[in-house]
């Protein structure tokens, strides 16, 4: 074995990361690591790296026990990382990204010619040799400057080489390239660890998987001795034959938008959608499916490079949030926290933020008439606060959730995105949030959310769609929306053979 | 072509030409009495230019220089008066102090994670208030040994080559080394790339932080030395405003202002063309020496303009690379 952990625990104030995790990777094989949001991965990663100290648990490398306290001191005990973003310096030259550290000097001062063959060396064998050494990184693809992260990882460390969704911005060739250059690194006898939401990427490239879920590991296996079903069941860790609520599905109303071939690049594949009157659309999928990312292009915060939107009266201009707040679009974002609250201001300016907005400041919207409009929405969503001058920040998630919602039912939004509607509120507020989407809905507001939890979707969609790799790979109706027909579309091979 | 270099191509063009259009005016300014002047005169501009370059190339600022410049001159001038050292050890005290007052800042920056901007904002007061404390008036510096820095050598056609016009180029020339040939350079550029990953990529941003508000804090001591021999005097209100007079020499030598990329030839560049700028309105003779100001905003704004043009050409460059 080259790399062993065992019984790893990393305890944060409040949660528990990881529960006496245990991970092996051998010589000369590809080890995927899978799991959700929050199934510990990126923590475990940390803790081998030495970003995180671990609370307990024992790692060893060439069977020695090793305890990096830095990515510095990871690197130089052979364990390299490659993330997402590319961890390179844009601005200098790739040849002083593949030898920074080590940039062979004479009297002092760097030798540009004997850098240049450096990196030159460390580059061959990855297909690179259109890669002029002497041009900064920042001229090159995504695609190229990860394999050039990866070449100066390997140079570096040269045992564990750990790539964490190294793909997540590729497209379908680039990776192929990345892939390759992994596969010859394989054979070169490096431990490769590699992390990515795309099963089929893992079926295509690792040799065992591993999955871990709410800080717990809970299965190792030959990834060639694994199917789709069973991995995404170890995943989600859902039971199947669970009773569940449906919401009744009521009469097919008014088409209200279409769209047709939206997409772009790296992003999300183009998609067809139509929205009905009254109708609460569903988007399930794994973490990095392209949920949040077809919700994005929906309300131009990523404005789609192909494809056009309409409804009855023409074509609806999406090219960004304001002129999609415009044509009566929402969009409550996941990230509360971030994206979706102001936590200074309070409940009542927050609530008055988007309507204001669309008036235009030089008309500001009277003081009373805010504080009505305040207090109506404080009473309609039953939101618990003393008074509507206090602060969002202070009030609990539930409470801020529906703030983000006032905000836009003020608005009153034909059609409302609402992207993990539920994500860090307790039960009781959970119920109430639901239920105020049905009532929303019969009101005949379209409502499109992205849930993880597949209870939720099935208990409040009309329709279910679900997306794959950044596709939107099958849609449900009616009865046939329930966790079994979803997770198989989930685990599906090939976009055709989706629709079970 | 390396997108990178175009601004120092521009900044060079644009000092040739305006070159070209003074020498057709007044053909007397193509003379090596003009550019030894022109060094003279820019000496301590062009100093705490290759000091605010590394600065400005590792995304920083430092708003104390031009306080420094004022501290070391009325430094030396109470120094030389009221004590019996050297000019030579008086310096030595003197460099001694601005480096470490620089070192303190970036120690403070890197430390408390706070902007440099504000760390530096409060260096200027610091540094101006100091010089307040060791006089309120002009003191003149009268000793034997300032004649001897202020000889020269008389380059055919009569113009003068100052030392304090030679130290100006030899520290272009060390500061040109330093950024652009060293291991230090390389960090320095890689935290103005992104202190972040400079970190993952095994950088100890702290060190070269507190190195380079250090080597700006020296640079900015060189810079009062040369204009306490250029003026021959110590006064604390001098030098008002030269740390944004050096920036924006900076920005003309084609460095982007926040980090990661540009020349410290550049800012040699920059300088001239400044002092160029006067020059031309001092042959004019009959121009308001606000023109110099004008001219510089206007050059500025190009050269943001520029910047913007090339970060932008760049990215559609790159979505076409694969």
């Amino acid at each position: 074995m080259l790399l062993t952990i065992d019984n790893l625990s990393k305890t944060f104030p409040g949660t528990v990361a990881l529960d006496s995790v245990r991970f092996d990777l051998k010589a000369g094989e590809v080890h995927a690591l899978l799991g959700e949001n929050g199934a510990g991965k990126s923590t475990l990663i940390k803790c081998l790296t030495g970003v995180h100290a671990r609370d307990s648990g024992d790692v060893r490398l060439h069977g020695e026990p090793v305890s990096p306290g830095s990515t510095l001191e990871a690197q130089e005990l052979g364990i390299g990382t490659v993330y997402q973003e590319v961890n390179l310096l844009p601005n200098l030259t790739v040849a002083e990204n593949l030898t920074f550290g080590r940039q062979p000097t004479r009297f002092g001062m760097v030798s540009v010619r004997r850098m240049r063959e450096d990196a030159k060396e460390m580059l061959a064998g990855f297909g690179l040799d259109h890669v002029n050494v002497s041009r900064e990184l920042g001229a090159y693809s995504v695609a190229v400057q990860q394999l050039i992260a990866i070449a100066r990882a390997v140079a570096l460390s040269g045992k564990v080489l750990i790539l964490d969704e190294p793909t997540a911005s590729l497209d379908a060739r680039e990776t192929e390239m990345l892939f390759e250059v992994v596969r010859r690194l394989r054979e070169r006898g490096l431990g490769i660890v590699f992390i990515s939401h795309f099963l089929d990427q893992v079926f295509d490239l690792s040799d065992r998987l591993t999955v871990l879920r709410n800080g717990k590991h809970i299965v190792t296996a030959e990834t060639a001795g694994m199917d789709r079903l069973g991995l995404i069941h170890h995943m989600l860790g859902h039971e199947l034959d669970k009773a569940e609520d449906r919401r009744t599905t009521r009469s097919i109303r008014n088409e209200r938008l279409h769209f047709k071939g939206l997409g772009r690049r790296g992003k999300i594949e183009p998609f067809d959608l139509t929205v009905r009157e009254g109708e609460v659309i569903g988007l399930a999928g794994l973490l990095g499916s392209g949920r949040t990312e077809t919700a994005d292009i929906l309300f131009g915060r990523t404005p789609a490079d192909r494809g056009e939107a309409t409804d009855p009266d023409g074509t609806i201009d999406l090219s960004n949030p304001r002129a999609a707040i415009a044509s009566g679009f929402g969009y409550a974002p996941e990230d509360r926290k971030t994206d979706g609250i102001i936590a200074d201001l309070s409940i009542r300016e927050n609530i008055a933020l988007a309507l204001q907005a669309r008036r235009g400041w030089a008309k500001p919207i009277p003081r009373g008439e805010q504080r009505a409009l305040a207090d109506d929405y404080i009473r309609r969503l039953d939101i618990r606060t003393s008074d509507a001058e206090k602060a969002v920040g202070d009030l609990s998630g539930g409470n801020q959730q529906k703030v983000v919602l006032a905000r836009w039912l003020a608005m009153n939004p034909r059609f409302l995105i609402l992207d993990e509607p539920t994500r860090g509120i307790d039960v009781g507020a959970h119920a109430e949030i639901l239920k105020l989407i049905s009532g929303l809905t019969d009101r005949g507001m379209s409502i499109l959310m992205i849930s993880s939890e597949f209870d939720e979707l099935i208990a409040a969609s009309d329709r279910v769609i679900v997306l794959r790799d950044r596709r939107h790979v099958s849609e449900l109706v009616g009865d046939e929306i329930e966790t079994s027909r979803i997770i198989a579309a989930i685990a599906a091979h090939d976009a055709e053979g989706a629709a079970l | 072509m390396n997108s990178r270099v175009l601004p120092l191509y521009a900044t060079i063009a644009i000092f040739l030409v305006a070159y070209l259009i003074c020498y057709l005016q007044f053909p007397a300014m193509l003379s090596t009495r003009v550019i030894g002047n022109l060094l003279t005169d820019n000496a301590y501009l062009g100093l705490v230019g290759v000091g605010m370059t590394v600065v400005i190339l590792s995304g920083g600022i430092d708003l104390s220089v031009g306080s420094v410049i004022a501290f070391a001159g009325v430094f030396i001038a109470v120094m030389l008066r009221d004590t019996g050292l050297h000019p030579l050890a008086v310096f030595a005290l003197l460099l001694a102090v601005t480096s470490a007052f620089g070192a303190a800042m970036g120690g403070l920056i890197h430390g408390l994670a706070m902007p440099p901007f504000i760390v530096t904002l409060a260096g200027m007061f610091l540094a101006r208030g100091a010089s307040y404390m060791l006089t309120i008036e002009s003191v003149p510096i009268d000793h034997a040994f300032y004649d001897v820095l202020r000889s020269y050598y008389r380059m055919p056609g009569g113009g003068r080559l100052t030392l304090i016009g030679v130290t100006m180029l030899l520290a272009v020339v060390v500061g040109i080394i330093l950024a652009h040939r060293t291991r230090f350079g390389t960090a320095v550029f890689a935290i103005g790339g992104g202190a972040q990953t400079a970190r993952l990529m095994g950088v100890a941003v702290g060190r070269t932080t507190v190195l380079i508000y250090a080597f700006s804090g020296f640079m900015a001591g060189l810079s009062g030395i040369v204009f306490s021999i250029y003026t021959g005097s110590g006064y604390p209100l001098a030098t008002v405003g030269t740390e944004l007079t050096a920036i924006a020499t900076v920005v003309i030598g084609g460095t982007i202002l926040t980090g990661g990329s540009g020349y410290v030839f550049g800012t040699l560049v920059g300088v001239l063309t400044m002092g160029l700028i006067q020059t031309y309105i001092v042959f004019d003779g009959s121009l308001s020496s606000w023109w110099t100001k004008i001219v510089i905003g206007v050059l500025l704004l190009l050269f943001i303009l520029l910047q913007k043009g090339l970060l932008i050409l760049g990215q559609r460059q790159r979505s076409k690379m694969t």
